[in-house]
């Protein structure tokens, strides 16, 4: 895996929008989940920085955020590519043959499962049920759900986004 | 008219609204294909819903999710007023307790039973939970109804705050359900806009309001102590029970938790009446129960039907039998924690008890339809690595003996099984049980106790023979030249370990015990002649 | 406050409301294993190895978290629950290195005790273990992560402190779980203090002394408990002697109003051991040898002592 440096400099203004979230959320009680899931969405993964934030913030110990960021497998210490694909890893999406999917998209991005790659385009995210088992084996693309995948629709998929990119 | 609409709902101007939206609803239902009117409501229409009975999904699919008034005009929050102005909470727990409503998030315990033991405790502030973290794979009730009908749980997590005496509600919803939570947020702020959560409901003096909260990855949050630590922000571990959530549970106060289909069955029992409710499904487990029938199934969907439905009905009346002309083998119930029931057993009646006694479980409702083609030993070894990498690593049992029983199926679905494996896994699917500490836990050898028990003879072909008998473990299959082989070569030249051999023109022959199944061979085969068997 | 009665193994006894199953047993001289259990700590109900029979119900008990009711009967060495037991102690074995030959907890390890009461063995297997990590950062903890069976007294015990002291904590889930020093750093770079009420609570070689080892082994020593003199808490610590003379100081669990603390440790080193090791000071993140004045903070009372006792001063 890359190693990934969190700019402080320009991600001073979601730092301070986060920084005014979890101000809001101070009294709440059980406040440690919706700000870690608010971290995680703003910056796509959980910077070491950011996390000594919380702990500030919320005067929580280090020790238990690290917990509970470890515990909870949507939470993650490195960037989420722009497009992050999910794969649906329950048991009808398994018996319909999500595993060739799998291995073609780790195959034509060549990362595997759990990793981003390097130009932060794309991830691929392992994922529990996404309970659209009618259409399975399914991927969803940033929530876009993909139905009936095949190994052989893939590479289509995956131009699909990379041509969405170029054009913007 | 547009102001009026925006008006707060009370108990007195309930029915002027829900006649005013029910016209409205009417006119825009109107020649709609597929929907018909039924019963002084509406239905869905078409063979794949005849046969069903829809009480908890009545309004998906009909109604508009994110228009409460439409919700209202079938009838929504007419029972929650009836209760604020006419019962005492005592009445609405006796009732629930009377409709023997079996909490339908899989362990059946009766609803009315835990609310009696919440409503006993005289404490200043208690709390209601909707457990909506459908981790199961292959179920989708719960999101479905999110999605198709929101109010409804509103309406059922307010009817449970009244009855025991508790103001405050938590929703706690899967991240993965992304528009399920959207309409969610969408519900909340309508009903807080309209009066019908928040301070006063309906103009009464009842006050109830409800947060959500979203889940994050971690299956075992389904289990009720384990959600309840992480809507306290904590790592989500099961508690271990010295009193019952319904005494003491979230942040040490007496707790409700029921499932989201629990809490949209509540609205309609009081509506329609308990003897109503008590009509439908068996003595043992009354109404009725969704279920996601998918796989291998020709007609896959959401099922809603009485309790007592038989599996055939199910599978093959409602769901068309396998897919693609194949022979149906079992199906799949109670997810992870459930067990696989052969075709034999397709006569029992859907009810708790029954499902119990044929060593599966109902589960969340999940209803995953094998056919020949799946290897019982390979799906027993799929739920295990699900569990194993759910477990949240507490007690023992469930962190180190699923993970040996893992490794004791892969070993088996690899060929290496070896003689003593198959009692091994027996010995210890009954330690792990029989002694840990949570449900999941507790039903996490099920998968592989329920296939050892009706599929033995494929285990047994696996650790004796090396052989799938479904042709589904990658590693025990063999690679096979028919006679089809025109002896053209291609095969032996791709081939990456030389283990073909043969004469141009004539049939070639692979060396089996050389061979490193890459498929190679296969794919440069011009005429098909190769086959895995 | 109200009694109630209950039997165990056949014994009847009564205690006071409230009591759990295992203390009861206890107070009888009923000893049941448990790895994850301690007086001092919340009961999480973990390892399983309390497990109890109750008639009337088929599903087993931790007697751990079980009140004790009246007229409850309750039977602690059955044959299933031996069986059970047995099991358990297995698939902590399998993930366990074989290393009590070497170990400097053998003698005092729960696990070691169980295993022999129960006759359990280790075997070999291809599979699983936990992973080799040792943390050596600390002059006082060795943390060593392949002997850990996350029965989490040592997060309990770290978590009773004030928060800001709090360092230990699970991390990750599943088999894969964890116990990590703040996220995921060094004894040595953590907030760690080094009270060893960590140490103390372990039940096996996972968190260790780092200053006894190699001094002397528990079978083998007279172990005297000292009450502290640091403070007014009075914190209690085993002396070890070995043929005659005191070579090592231990923490002994922490109590209510004993919390422990490193001050109190050195103070007890430096008062009852002939040749107490160099002791080390925690700056910046780094440890540094250190002098005893310094460590101990006494440089200030030393000066003024000296002053006021100097001949030369007096009047």
């Amino acid at each position: 895996m890359a190693e990934f440096v969190f700019d402080l400099e320009k991600n001073a203004d979601k730092i301070q929008q986060f920084k005014a979230f979890m101000e809001t959320q101070k009294q709440r009680k059980g406040a440690l989940m919706p700000v870690l899931q608010d971290a995680q969405s703003r910056f796509g993964y959980l910077p070491k920085e950011v996390m000594e934030m919380i702990a500030e913030g919320l005067k929580v110990p280090m020790s238990e955020i690290y917990g509970v960021a470890t515990f909870y497998s949507q939470f993650t210490f490195f960037p989420k590519g722009e497009y992050d694909i999910s794969v649906c890893l329950g048991t009808a999406c398994y018996v319909k043959g999500v595993e060739s999917v799998l291995e073609a998209l780790e195959e034509e991005l060549g990362i595997k499962a759990g990793e981003t790659t390097p130009d932060l385009q794309f991830s691929i995210t392992p994922t529990r049920c996404l309970g659209a088992c009618g259409i399975a084996p399914v991927v969803s693309v940033n929530g876009e759900l993909h139905g009936h995948m095949s190994k052989d629709t893939v590479k289509e998929l995956l131009d699909s986004y990379r041509c969405k990119n170029k054009q913007s | 008219m547009i102001t009026t609409e925006r008006d707060l709902i009370t108990i007195e101007n309930l029915r002027e609204v829900r006649e005013r939206a029910r016209v409205k609803l009417d006119g825009r239902l109107k020649g709609v294909s597929g929907i018909a009117a039924w019963e002084g409501g509406y239905k869905l229409t078409g063979p794949f819903y005849e046969k069903q009975q829809r009480v908890v999904l009545r309004n998906c699919g009909i109604i508009d999710p994110e228009n409460v008034e439409e919700y209202v005009a079938l009838g929504g929050y007419s029972a929650l007023a009836m209760l604020l102005k006419d019962w005492d909470p005592k009445r609405v727990i006796d009732e629930m307790t009377r409709s023997n409503l079996r909490g339908r998030g899989g362990a059946g315990f009766p609803t009315g039973r835990k609310w009696a033991e919440a409503y006993r405790h005289d404490v200043p502030q208690k709390y209601i939970i909707c457990n909506a973290d459908e981790g199961d794979p292959g179920a989708f009730m719960d999101r479905s109804v999110l999605e198709g009908d929101p109010h409804s749980v509103l309406e059922g997590m307010a009817i449970a705050g009244y009855a025991v005496g508790a103001d405050m509600g938590f929703i706690y919803v899967r991240a993965e359900y992304p528009l399920a939570v959207e309409r969610l947020r969408t519900a909340i702020a309508e009903a807080h806009e309209r009066g019908l959560l928040g301070e006063r409901i309906l103009g009464s003096d009842f006050s109830f309001d409800i947060e959500l909260r979203l889940g994050s990855g971690a299956f075992v949050c389904g289990e009720g102590t384990a959600l309840m630590e992480s809507i306290e922000g904590k790592r989500g571990m099961p508690r271990t029970k010295v009193y019952r959530t319904s005494h003491r549970g979230l942040w040490d106060c007496p707790t409700i938790i029921n499932n989201v289909e629990t809490f949209a069955n509540v609205p309609v029992i009081l509506e329609k009446g308990v003897d109503w409710f008590l009509g439908i499904g068996t003595e043992d487990s009354p109404g009725t129960k969704v279920f996601c029938i998918v796989g291998k199934v020709n007609n896959a969907g959401l099922v809603e039907v009485p309790m007592g439905t038989t599996i055939n009905e199910i599978v093959y009346g409602i769901g068309g039998g396998a897919a693609d002309g194949r022979e149906v083998k079992a199906v799949q119930t109670g997810g992870p924690s459930g067990g696989c029931i052969p075709k034999s057993l397709f006569d029992t009646p859907v009810d708790f008890g029954s499902l119990a006694r044929i060593g599966s479980i109902m589960g969340s409702g999940g209803m995953v339809v094998m056919d020949d083609t799946d290897c019982m030993v390979d799906i027993a070894r799929f739920f295990l690595d699900f569990t194993v990498d759910e477990s949240c690593g507490k007690c023992v049992p469930c962190r180190e003996g699923t993970k040996r029983m893992l490794e004791l199926l892969e070993k088996i679905t690899k060929g290496k099984g070896e003689e003593g494996d198959l009692e091994a896994l027996s010995e210890l699917g009954e330690v792990i049980t029989s002694t840990s500490l949570c449900g999941l836990g507790q039903t996490a050898a099920t998968p592989v106790i329920s296939t050892l028990h009706y599929f033995r003879s494929e285990y047994e072909a696996h650790v004796r023979d090396k052989k799938c008998p479904a042709h589904s473990c990658k590693e025990l299959l063999e690679y096979f030249i028919t006679e089809k082989c025109i002896g053209c070569t291609k095969c032996a030249r791709v081939c990456p370990s030389a283990c073909i051999s043969g004469k141009v023109k004539e049939r070639h022959v692979i060396d089996a015990s050389r061979c490193v199944k890459c498929g190679a061979c296969q794919a440069a085969c011009p005429t098909g002649a190769i086959i895995k068997q | 406050m109200k009694n109630v009665t209950l039997t165990i193994n056949g014994k009847t006894l009564s205690v006071p409301s409230g009591t759990t199953v295992f203390d009861a047993a206890r107070s009888l001289g009923v000893e049941i294993p448990a790895l994850c259990h301690h007086e001092s700590l919340p009961v999480v109900s973990a390892c399983r190895l309390c497990l109890v029979e109750v008639e009337g119900s088929r599903k087993l008990q931790t007697s751990c978290s079980l009140l004790a009711t009246d007229g409850m009967k309750v039977q602690t060495e059955t044959p299933r629950l031996i069986k059970y037991r047995r099991a358990i102690l297995q698939l902590l074995l399998d993930s366990h290195p074989n290393d009590c030959l070497t170990c400097q907890k053998a003698g005092e390890c729960l696990l070691q005790k169980y295993a022999y009461q129960y006759g359990v063995t280790f075997r070999e297997h291809d599979g699983a273990r936990r992973p080799a990590q040792t943390d050596l950062s600390s002059p006082y903890i060795v943390k060593d992560d392949s002997k850990c069976i996350l029965c989490g007294r040592c997060v309990r015990t770290c978590d009773q402190v004030e928060k800001e002291r709090q360092v230990l904590a699970f991390a990750g889930r599943g088999y894969a779980t964890r116990i990590v020093a703040d996220d995921d750093k060094t004894l040595e770079t953590s907030k760690c203090v080094s009270c060893n009420r960590c140490v103390s609570l372990c039940p096996v070689g996972a968190l260790l002394d780092r200053r006894i080892m190699g001094k002397v082994r528990p079978w083998e020593a007279e172990v005297r408990v000292k009450e502290c003199r640091s403070c007014d808490y009075g914190c209690h610590f085993d002396v070890y002697y070995k043929d005659g003379k005191a070579v090592a100081v231990k923490a002994r669990a922490p109590e209510p109003g004993r919390p422990l603390c490193l001050r109190g440790r050195l103070m007890t080193e430096l008062l009852w051991l002939e040749r107490p090791d160099t002791p080390w000071r925690k700056i910046g993140g780094k440890f540094v040898k250190a002098s005893w004045v310094k460590v101990l903070g006494l440089q200030r009372l030393i000066d003024k002592m000296e002053l006021l006792d100097a001949p030369g001063d007096r009047q």
